[in-house]
């Protein structure tokens, strides 16, 4: 049997929640391994959900949120664009692949996108493979240098 | 007001204003008199002389005057039918039949004195009757001075034709000399003309004021800068005399008024899909070739055809093909249905078949006859005799087959009932083009924070349980704008916007939603952080307490300042960080 990624998603309110409900309504088939939560807006999602979410076992994490310029409350995806490659860097330390995050533009029209969007994240969790947390040797007096490229130190 | 005076006309005392001119006198009891070269908007200048009658001023002798331009005085005694009167009347239209050729102008007053068998029109080619409207509108009312009498005599034996010579680099083709000119002598050949032309839709009024429509809102005439005298040269403003009611300001301006409002309605419907890029159907190229709504247009009745159903020519049309799906239900363009085609193409085979006696030919995908009445409609339109091809037609071309044809258009397409190609000979082909959202919507979307969809509608809150509310509060949707639907659903639809405003506006307040975010400020660092996150500016900073407070009233419940706050002090009540968390390890366990 092949491996089935658990995967968390963080799906806006506005956009790819109803994005997702419209690929449900029109019965667009997409692999049952992502699990929805809702917020308000993808600027709701504070690293500590996606750190959290790892530690419980995801083996990803998918945001959506609606595209830019498109924002129901004008600019929080644009606070969270500017997270997410923040976490990534700092998944990177932990040792975590940072490809197991992903942030993805849907909007509430797009079901079809949001269905290509899951079947492929999957897919892709699927050859990395499980998070084996466990086997991660992170020491944070070395941290790997190259994750820390283009940091400028005060 | 000008002074009363009391005149006596053909015996008959008459009460006017002092000065002014005789001739409205006259007519105002009714008599006629023959007058050729007055203009209402042009003051009185005698030429042709056949207003001729005769005034005696406080019982002097009587003399032969021009009432036209002749202003009234107390006591004259005015006759408008003595021997002398018409002696001067005939000999004035005999100077002016002598110098022209036959003309209905001088033919009809003719019959008026009751003389037209006595009178003979010169050799002349010309209808000119030196009147000098023409000369004296350019100069006087349109300011361009283009029009002058030629100097000299007119050398027809050279090919001149008329008296009046026009200086072409001071024309304004507003056409005012061909419009004043009695017999008709001066006219806007064809080529300046702005006639019926289809496919740039100006099937509009020409005149350079008037109502957009009949049923426009305000009902207003307007005008039409680009055509006004008045704005090209600065002259005319007869429009501005007539008025009764001083209501035209030429210097009035567009203003911006900007005013604040609870709620708002989005009703701004759709724009009609250019078939220009499709080739095949010679939309642009192929006279005939129409569009849906230049249709409609053209049989509106307040149409400049008077909703006659004409070809280009203004013939009418034997046949006629109305083409459905036109950008519509096409992976190039539309994939969407545009719902109204198939229900107005029906109404237009009716029409015609109603208005002429030509043939209708529909070529259709499929009928969809969806509403209350529609599919009985369409059994109509059958029996009218109206022949629906099922197929898409591929191509229009000018037939070229027989003589006959010439000038008629061939429809290419494939009746998919009988599996037979066909090609049918119409004079004209009416475009059932799609509606489509407007080119700005999404950037109009954006203003009021509505989304629009991949075709460019607007969405709605729920397809089902909120069909005219957005994800805005207090922002409605009516109409098209939504999807394509046709008058009886947008009016429902409209119908609930308005509900739905009032509902908010008749409470006269806003209820808050239960989401928003509160600082617990025991917890706050005071870092400030989150003041400059909030894109509702609901966050500030108290001095005193050196720490941020939430409006709640100004919050909508993003979370983004809950996300970024370091210390945790913010909480977004129904997405707290608990909820979250709880939901994470719910999921993943
Ligand atoms: C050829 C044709 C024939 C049809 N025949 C029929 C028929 O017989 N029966 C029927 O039921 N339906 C018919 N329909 C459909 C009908 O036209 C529509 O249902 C109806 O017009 C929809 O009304 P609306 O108010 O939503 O949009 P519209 O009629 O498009 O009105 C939108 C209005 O908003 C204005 N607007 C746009 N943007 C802005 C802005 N930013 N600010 C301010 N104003 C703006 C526009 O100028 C326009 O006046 C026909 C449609 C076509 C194309
Ligand atoms: S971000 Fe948090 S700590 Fe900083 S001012 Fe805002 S509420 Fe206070
Ligand atoms: S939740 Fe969003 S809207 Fe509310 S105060 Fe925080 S940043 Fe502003
Ligand atoms: S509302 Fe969807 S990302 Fe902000
Ligand atoms: S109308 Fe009075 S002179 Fe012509």
């Amino acid at each position: 049997m092949s491996f089935e990624p658990r995967i968390l998603g963080f799906l806006c309110n506005w956009c790819s929640y109803t994005g997702a409900d419209l690929a449900g309504t029109a019965r667009m088939k997409y692999p049952p391994n992502m699990r929805g939560i809702r917020v308000m807006c993808s600027g709701r999602v504070d690293p500590g959900f996606i750190f959290d979410a790892f530690r419980n076992g995801a083996d990803g994490v998918l945001i959506c949120g609606c595209h830019p310029g498109d924002c129901h409350y004008a600019e929080g995806n644009y606070k969270c664009a500017r997270r997410i490659p923040l976490t990534q860097r700092m998944l990177k330390d932990l040792g975590i692949d940072p490809k197991r995050l992903r942030l993805e533009w849907v909007s509430a029209s797009e079901g079809q996108r949001f269905q290509e969007v899951v079947t492929e994240f999957t897919e892709q969790l699927r050859e990395l493979g499980p998070l084996k947390l466990h086997d991660i040797n992170f020491d944070p007096a070395h941290p790997d240098p190259e994750s820390l490229e283009g940091v400028e130190h005060a | 007001m000008s002074k009363k005076i009391t005149i006596k006309i053909d015996g008959k005392p008459v009460e006017v204003e002092a000065g002014s001119y005789l001739l409205a006198a006259i007519e105002s009891l009714g008599i006629e008199v023959p007058a050729a070269c007055r203009y209402p908007f042009l003051p009185p200048r005698p030429v042709c002389k056949l207003c001729s009658v005769e005034v005696s001023l406080s019982g002097g002798e009587a003399k032969i005057v021009e009432s036209c331009s002749y202003e009234c005085v107390e006591g004259m005694d005015v006759r408008t039918n003595t021997p002398a009167v018409l002696e001067a009347r005939k000999k004035a239209l005999a100077n002016m039949v002598n110098r022209c050729a036959e003309n209905n102008l001088l033919k009809d007053i003719a019959g008026q004195m009751g003389i037209a068998d006595e009178i003979k029109f010169g050799k002349e080619l010309c209808t000119c009757i030196y009147c000098k409207l023409c000369i004296r509108v350019c100069d006087e009312l349109v300011g361009a001075n283009a029009l002058s009498f030629k100097k000299g005599k007119v050398k027809e034996e050279e090919g001149e034709s008329t008296p009046i010579v026009l200086d072409e680099s001071k024309c304004i083709l507003c056409g005012a000399c061909a419009e004043v000119c009695p017999t008709n002598h001066l006219r806007i050949e064809e080529e300046h003309d702005r006639k019926l032309v289809h496919h740039d839709m100006e099937l509009g009024p020409n005149s350079a004021i008037s109502l957009s429509f009949r049923q426009a809102v305000p009902n207003v005439p307007r005008i039409h800068a680009e055509d006004c005298i008045h704005f090209r040269l600065g002259g005319c403003r007869v429009c501005s005399e007539v008025c009764p009611k001083d209501c035209i300001h030429y210097d009035d301006q567009d203003v911006i008024e900007e005013f604040e409002v609870g709620t708002i309605i989005t009703a701004t419907g759709f724009q009609d899909f250019d078939p220009t890029p499709m080739k095949q159907y010679g939309y642009g190229k192929l006279p005939n070739v129409i569009s849906a709504l230049e249709f409609e247009k053209m049989n509106n009745a307040a149409s400049p055809t008077n909703g006659r159903i004409v070809l280009e020519d203004g013939t009418e049309p034997r046949a006629i093909a109305i083409l459905h799906c036109i950008g519509s239900r096409d992976e190039n363009y539309h994939p969407y249905c545009s719902r109204v085609c198939c229900m107005y193409a029906a109404k237009f085979a009716h029409l015609v078949k109603e208005k002429t006696t030509a043939e209708v030919y529909q070529c259709y995908i499929d009928m969809r006859c969806f509403g209350k009445g529609y599919e009985e409609f369409y059994k109509r339109i059958l029996d009218e005799g109206v022949t629906v091809i099922r197929g898409k037609a591929a191509e229009v071309i000018p037939a070229r087959y027989h003589r006959e044809e010439e000038g008629k258009l061939l429809v290419c397409v494939e009746d998919t009932l009988i599996s037979k190609f066909r090609e049918i000979p119409v004079d004209m082909v009416v475009l059932c083009t799609a509606l489509e959202a407007h080119d700005n919507a999404s950037e109009f979307g954006r203003k009021l924070n509505i989304s629009t969809g991949a075709d460019g509608w607007f969405i709605e809150a729920h397809p089902k349980l909120g069909p005219v509310s957005t994800t805005t509060d207090g922002v409605f949707l009516a109409g098209v704008c939504q999807s394509p639907k046709d008058i009886p659903d947008t009016v429902a639809q409209a119908g609930a916007a308005a509900a739905q405003a009032m509902k908010l506006m008749n409470v006269g307040e806003v209820q808050m939603d239960g989401a928003y975010a509160e600082i617990h400020q025991e917890f706050c660092s005071g870092c400030k952080i989150c003041n400059g996150l909030c894109p509702y500016n609901a966050i500030t900073f108290e001095e005193d307490k050196k720490v941020s407070y939430v409006n709640p009233a100004l919050c909508k419940a993003c979370g983004t300042c809950v996300a970024a706050c370091p210390s945790g002090a913010i909480e977004a009540r129904h997405f707290t960080d608990e909820q979250i968390y709880a939901q994470i390890e719910g999921i993943l366990s």
